[in-house]
């Protein structure tokens, strides 16, 4: 942590691309602020307690690691921090409960499955829950999909140029199954065999990035152990989860050279897919206006920022639209629509109308927490604009169905 | 809270812009140069020009010194707080109140990031031509206290030549109109009095700044040099030979290790130096130009010259050096940014002594200035943890700019005096220069209230008078950190 510290030079170049700065304007709520703070806090001049407010309210969205010209790490700065302070920190009856209902349910697909079903039943109740807890049922689909059970292999169609695993993430299995299948399809039909290794558990990055670094060590471990040495990729289809594959070095840190080689072989979809180069699509006539939003832990958490864009440019009939304001983060930030609401949902709106004034088709995107949150802010705004992931419009694609896609 | 003045604030804010705890007021210790700290009071976060004038009137009939803060990238120690004081964070006040684009004129609140200007009227062709290098995150209203340069400045001039007029509030609480809305006006130019007035005279609440039709077309090059000093006096000989390039550039070899490292901008490779020339304005202009400067740099002894394809590569080019400063903090953990100016003709001259007292000082000193118009800014690289480092980097700065003293040249070209060089403005000017400002000063702000300390010493404490560490310091008594 010390040399994240160090590397900062206090220019504040990492401002503007703060999304509680540019909302709340306040130095303490800034990036170089909460490095400040986590500063005086670890030479014990501050405590934990006094600093947690602001260092709260950071999204960990990482906008700020792309915009810092000196290099400091703040990603594993406030990783490693938080896990510090919350062994010493004092926190309220309500929040203790919220943190151990979202660390105990969101992780494993059949607790949320249920949580959700919970949810959707006492929704009635649920919205006068105060703050935190009636923010939860805006989050609460009006209906949940009923469950896939994915193969533990797809094979590869026609001659196979690889062979990878996928990880089939926790809350995108209960939230959009069809995302999952969308990959092991496009990912076939490209020459490449999937395995799902059955024993695979989440990732680990929600309880990471929110301080419980025992449990996320715990899923690494396991994780490391379960998925198959063989394979020339492990593929993820949402940010978060493949930022946390890439992470696992520094969580188990740096002392396991297993985790160090699991992590290489980590990649998003869309990286994997441009490496090896995609087969192009069916011609199709009509044309579609996509907006891409960018997923803060694709961006500015793995710097993949090309790859789905020329994905979607090899598309036929794909108009890719560039979104304004398109480096600041949506305000979903894992579960931090869930603990910061009212950040959340000014980020949220702030993210709906731009994707809006852009009047696309479809809005695409790679990160199933991005996908909740901007669904949920356009149909604040009364929209119907659909909201699919990078890979389901491809898979569209191959399979003919783009026109559906626009439909409506 | 019992402070009275903290529950004065409160009647003119609600609690939750006003900042009292610990936490909050600890990341507002310092800005861009964190060589020095200072406890503020606190802080209150005004959304309306009203509040200011409420919060500076509240001040001055409780003599509470105050200082106005923008987003804090002040490289003189000018936005750090007055000790005790009360900082007022303009940042939110934010709004673009009127823009003219047939007359090519603004009026924005003084938190409006300098950059935003100029995208807010890209569509109309126009922009905002003062560039400092922090641009997408400094606010025009600490440009205007500090009338902030730029690349850009060789050709179009500093902050002081953009800004048309002004609305301030006084240090006594009073509201002022200065300038109008256009270049001429007539009586004695107090706008330009209060630009680079490093917030002595008050605050500004609005400030109508001048918009130019963007260069139709530009050509940027890069040139590398064998030597820090041969890049120095090619400058000379492009100056001389009358050519007014919109900016030239010149960055050192540990430079272009950071800002590679920073943004991917590539250099030739074996470079000492290189110089960023770019020429701009009307494509013909452009490309009448072209050949004088391409012969010139050939004369002057480049060995490799590379022009920007594409747009693209110029702006690789620019960020690179724009983020050059920031960068510096992958080469070492400290460092003091020093921002004096030499005549032109001398920047070769100038170059040659500063590696000279670089290695005398067995310190390394990184070079990234705006060579054009002979405004250095060595980066002197010290680690505040091994002892006595920070003292060592100190001395080297001091002979620095005592050396642009001695050349004919200023203690600062942009980033102003601050609280960094205050012990020198004794050096660069006379008892009685100093006095007429200290006169000035008092006849606008008697109570001394409006940022503290800064820019003008108290007569009253002859230590801050004195160049290098404070006697405290020498002690062991008082540190920075």
């Amino acid at each position: 942590m010390a040399t994240a510290i160090e590397a900062c030079v206090h220019c504040g170049f990492c401002l503007p691309a703060c999304p509680t700065y540019l909302e709340l304007g306040e130095e303490m709520d800034s990036p170089r602020g909460r490095i400040f703070l986590m500063k005086e806090v670890l030479e014990g001049s501050l405590t934990t307690d006094a600093a947690a407010p602001y260092v709260d309210r950071c999204l960990g969205c990482l906008g700020c690691v792309t915009a810092c010209p000196s290099g400091v790490e703040y990603d594993a700065l406030i990783t490693l921090y938080r896990a510090r302070a919350e062994r010493t920190r004092k926190r309220g009856i309500a929040s203790r409960v919220l943190r151990a209902m979202l660390l105990r349910t969101l992780p494993y697909p059949f607790r949320f499955r249920w949580a959700l079903r919970f949810s959707m039943w006492f929704r009635p109740l649920l919205r006068w829950m105060p703050g935190r807890f009636g923010a939860l049922t805006q989050l609460v689909p009006q209906q949940i999909p009923s469950a896939v059970v994915l193969p533990e292999c797809m094979t590869a169609q026609g001659p196979q140029r690889g062979r990878v695993a996928m990880l089939s993430g926790c809350a995108q299995q209960v939230l959009a199954p069809e995302i999952n299948m969308a990959t092991m399809r496009v990912l076939a039909v490209n020459g490449i065999e999937v395995v799902v290794p059955p024993e695979q558990v989440c990732c680990g990055a929600l309880a990471a990035h929110t301080g419980a670094m025992q449990d996320a060590r715990r899923m690494a471990e396991k994780n490391i152990e379960v998925f198959p040495h063989d394979v020339d990729a492990v593929i993820t289809n949402a940010a978060g989860c493949g930022s946390g594959l890439k992470e696992y070095p520094m969580w188990l840190r740096g002392e396991s050279r297993a985790a160090s080689e699991f992590s290489t072989r980590a990649l998003d979809v869309s990286e994997y897919l441009c490496d090896i180069g995609i087969k192009d699509p069916p011609a199709w006539e009509g044309t579609l206006r996509v907006a891409y939003h960018d997923a803060c832990h694709l961006v500015h958490g793995q710097q993949v920022r090309n790859s789905p864009r020329e994905i979607l440019r090899r598309i036929p009939g794909v108009q890719l639209v560039e979104i304004p304001e398109s480096d600041l983060c949506c305000g979903s930030a894992g579960t931090y629509s869930l603990e910061q609401p009212e950040l959340a949902n000014s980020l949220g709106e702030r993210k709906a109308k731009a994707i809006l004034s852009t009047e696309p088709d479809v809005v695409v995107m790679g990160n199933i927490g991005c996908m909740t949150q901007v669904d949920v802010h356009l149909r604040n705004l009364a929209s119907s604009l659909r909201v699919r992931h990078t890979v389901e419009l491809l898979d569209a694609a191959y399979r003919g169905t783009l026109g559906e896609i626009k439909g409506g | 809270m019992a402070d009275p003045f903290y529950r004065a604030l409160c009647s003119i804010y609600p609690k939750e812009r006003v900042f009292w705890k610990e936490a909050e007021v600890l990341p507002y210790e310092s800005d861009g140069l964190t060589a020095f700290r200072a406890k503020p009071k606190g802080i209150v976060l005004p959304l309306s020009a009203d509040e200011v004038v409420k919060t500076v009137s509240l001040c001055s009939a409780e003599d509470v010194p105050f200082l106005a803060r923008g987003s804090g990238t002040s490289l003189s120690g000018g936005a750090v707080p007055v000790e005790g004081g009360l900082v007022i964070a303009m940042n939110r006040l934010d709004r673009i109140l009127e823009y003219v684009p047939d007359e090519r004129r603004m009026v924005v609140e003084p938190g409006v990031i300098n950059a935003k200007i100029s995208t807010h009227c890209e569509a109309d062709g126009l922009y905002y031509a003062p560039d400092p290098s922090s641009g997408p995150v400094c606010t025009v209203g600490g440009n205007v206290a500090f009338n902030s340069g730029g690349a850009h400045c060789l050709k179009y001039g500093m902050t002081s030549n953009h800004v048309l007029g002004l609305k301030i509030v006084l240090p006594t609480g009073e509201i002022q109109e200065l300038g109008g809305s256009s270049l001429e006006h007539c009586g004695p130019d107090l706008t330009g009095m209060f630009v680079g007035s490093e917030g002595l005279f008050g605050i500004a609440l609005e400030i109508t700044v001048r918009l130019l039709p963007k260069p139709e077309s530009f050509f940027t090059v890069i040139a590398a040099y064998s030597s820090l000093a041969e890049a120095g006096h090619a400058v000379s000989l492009l100056v001389a030979s009358g050519l007014l390039p919109g900016a030239v550039e010149i960055m050192d070899a540990l430079t272009m290790e950071a800002a590679h490292a920073a943004v991917g901008a590539e250099y030739p490779e074996g470079a000492a130096a290189v110089l960023i020339v770019e020429l701009e304005g009307l494509s013909e202009e452009v490309e009448a130009e072209k050949p004088l400067l391409l012969s010139l740099l050939a004369q002057s002894g480049s060995f490799d010259i590379r022009p920007a394809k594409n747009a693209e590569e110029r702006m690789t080019i620019w960020k690179g050096r724009k983020s050059a400063f920031s960068a510096a903090g992958r080469l070492s953990p400290d460092f003091i940014v020093q921002d004096g100016v030499v005549p032109r003709s001398r920047l070769g001259e100038a170059l040659e002594e500063i590696t000279a007292i670089s290695e005398r000082h067995g310190i390394r000193v990184a070079n990234v200035f705006h060579a054009g118009d002979g405004n250095l800014h060595p980066l002197i690289l010290y680690d505040g943890r091994v002892e006595g480092s920070y003292e060592k980097a100190e001395q080297c700065a001091a002979e620095i700019l005592r050396l642009c003293i001695a050349l004919g040249g200023s203690i600062t070209g942009e980033h102003g005096v601050g609280l960094e060089k205050l012990s020198y403005l004794s050096e660069m000017y006379g008892p009685e220069d100093t006095q007429f400002m200290h006169r000035l000063r008092d006849a606008v702000d008697p109570k001394r209230l409006s940022n503290r300390g800064k820019m003008l010493a108290s007569s009253e404490a002859p230590a801050l008078m004195t160049p290098g560490l404070h006697p405290l310091e020498k002690e062991g008594i008082i540190f920075r950190n």
